[in-house]
């Protein structure tokens, strides 16, 4: 599994909140066409490192490699051209845009046109703006939203806003799509469905994708490789197979008897 | 301009404000429609950067003195032609819209809303304080009124048409910006920076950009106001100013392009109705207010919305529902 190349590469990451270490010497190496997981019990890390790889949070010390380019420094939208793109633990739709505008500008830097192109709605507008319909709709129907194409973003339920955020991430082509436990608050039934979505996001639109989640049937089902993470240090990582079975992670989920 | 309804809405536009007015034989009420436009030109700008990218302002009457003031200045003491002057005062608001941008957009609601406070409060100050320059609380006279080409507007009938033009091609920008990409991008900041960051959105430079396209307007309207008038003071472009350009925008409808017209026309022309009440006069002007926002929380143009949609749903009642 492990003969692709390295996308994603974190190391020796640190980070210091005040007097509290929340990641400490964390490094992690994403293979490309993998679904990686980035497990770990509540408070363990794992939203600080998807912060500090998205540029959301600045890292005390280390350095993060995509594509070979060291971002370590770069601004969030900087890192989102390169072609990472995450989606949030607590959602963040955009309210004031029906669920087709939404997913329109996640294709912001894909189909682009001036101000002025837009104000004298030259020819270029028309048909970038066209392109970048089409697009939108098409990843509508690969989410399975595409009924809901014109309904106001917020009122669509729950689940259907999760899947709304998948879309809109993968809208602008990336090549990393980093996940922050997108089936919490969904029902069996929708996550395993989100499962299938997200494994299709891989296998059919060859997007590499990082997971963070607590549903360990789904991170067991469709992950190539798992990172676990406590009290901000890496305790272990492998195969599905081989995290289930180490006494090191059994013990952080069910605590020790010492 | 998006869909039947968009189109609909700009026709009914296009035909009250052209097709009406000409047949005003007061002068009185002339001229509080071309005070409402010139007013409008301003708000509309302002709900792009309130309504649209979230960002609060509470020193856009600045801009509007300081355009005003420039070519106020510019005309009657040095003899520049009108239109340099206004565009003079432009390329100054929107200069200083940068300087002043690039810091206080850093920072977020009501920060931002302090920071541009402070902003206004500094412009008003040094229109009154530099009394060589600017004549200082008493004012500035003698400013010739808008001509171009060699055409004077002296007529107020001729004034309106100038203002009405001004404005519709403030409201087709505006409204062109709002159904493309930057348009997305601005209402993305609105929802969710952190989200829009993330989609490749360059939050600091849509924040600006709006900022000093809202500048723009702002002065275009400070221009417009000056050779109008012929004489500005500083009271104009006080704090209570930008005040109200906000309540405009608020009382409008925050979302809506057409509630910054409704709204200033609306706050411009009801003081003049209502004098006749004296002493009640603002009494009943709050009144008003209270009862806008309680009974049309989303602005006058959200209530119209409402309105017509119940409307329609007594026509077709029965005949399903359709959406």
């Amino acid at each position: 599994m492990n003969n692709g190349t390295s996308l994603l590469k974190c190391s020796d990451v640190y980070v210091r909140f005040g007097g509290v270490m929340a990641l400490s010497d964390v490094s992690m190496d994403v293979q490309e066409g993998t679904i990686a997981a980035l497990i770990g019990p509540n408070g363990a890390g794992k939203t600080t490192l998807l912060n500090v790889i998205t540029g959301m949070v600045a890292q005390t010390e280390g350095s993060i490699f995509f594509r070979l380019d060291d971002l370590s420094e770069a601004q969030p939208h900087i890192r989102s051209q390169k072609g990472m793109v995450r989606t949030f633990q607590n959602l963040e739709v955009f309210s004031h845009m029906t669920v087709l505008e939404n997913v329109m500008t996640g294709a912001h830097n894909l189909y682009k046109y001036s101000v002025l192109d837009s104000i004298f709605k030259t020819p270029r507008y028309f048909s970038q703006e066209k392109k970048c319909r089409e697009a939108a709709m098409e990843k509508l129907r690969f989410v399975g939203l595409e009924d809901d194409w014109n309904k106001n973003a917020v009122d669509l339920p729950y689940g259907k806003q999760r899947l709304l955020e998948l879309a809109r991430a993968i809208c602008g082509d990336p090549v990393l799509l980093l996940l922050d436990e997108p089936a919490a608050g969904l029902n069996p039934k929708e996550t395993s469905s989100l499962g299938r979505v997200i494994a299709a996001v891989r296998d059919e639109l060859k997007i590499t994708i990082v997971l963070v989640e607590h549903d360990m049937e789904l991170v067991m089902s469709i992950s190539d490789d798992i990172t676990v993470l406590n009290f901000g240090q890496v305790i272990a990582r492998g195969t599905p197979g081989e995290i289930q079975k180490n006494p090191e992670v059994i013990k952080a989920y069910l605590g020790s008897d010492d | 301009m998006e869909g039947k309804k968009g189109i609909f809405s700009f026709l009914i536009f296009v035909v009250i404000t052209f097709g009406f007015p000409w047949m005003l034989t007061n002068d009185y009420y002339l001229s509080i429609l071309i005070l409402s436009g010139i007013t409008a030109i301003g708000v509309v700008g302002l709900n792009l950067l309130l309504g649209y990218a979230g960002q609060i302002s509470i020193g856009h009457a600045a801009f509007f003195g300081i355009s005003a003031y420039t070519s106020a200045i510019l005309t009657t003491n040095y003899g520049l032609s009108v239109g340099t002057g206004i565009f003079s005062g432009i390329a100054l608001s929107s200069v200083v819209a940068v300087i002043i941008g690039i810091p206080a957009l850093k920072l977020k609601a009501l920060s931002l809303a302090m920071a541009t406070l402070g902003f206004g409060l500094i412009v008003y100050i040094f229109l009154n304080e530099t009394i060589t320059l600017t004549g200082g609380p008493s004012g500035f006279v003698g400013i010739p009124r808008f001509n171009i080409l060699g055409y004077d507007f002296y007529s107020d009938l001729a004034y309106y048409y100038l203002v009405a033009i001004i404005l519709t091609f403030v409201i087709i920008i505006s409204l062109n910006i709002i159904n493309s990409r930057a348009g997305r991008a601005l209402k993305a900041i609105h929802s969710s920076e952190n989200a829009a960051m993330v989609m490749g959105i360059n939050v600091a430079r849509f924040k600006l950009f709006v900022f000093v396209l809202s500048a723009v307007f702002a002065a275009t309207a400070g221009g417009l106001y000056a050779h109008y008038l012929s004489f500005v003071a500083p009271s104009s472009f006080d704090f209570h100013f930008s005040i109200k350009l906000i309540v405009m925008a608020v009382l409008g409808g925050m979302s809506s392009v057409w509630g910054g017209v409704i709204g200033a026309l609306f706050l411009t022309s009801m003081p003049e109705f209502l004098r006749i009440y004296e002493e009640l006069e603002t009494i009943l002007y709050g009144l008003i207010l209270i009862l806008c926002m309680m009974f049309m929380p989303q602005g006058i143009v959200g209530g119209i919305g409402k309105l017509s949609g119940f409307v329609m749903g007594m026509f077709s009642r029965g005949g399903g529902r359709n959406e």
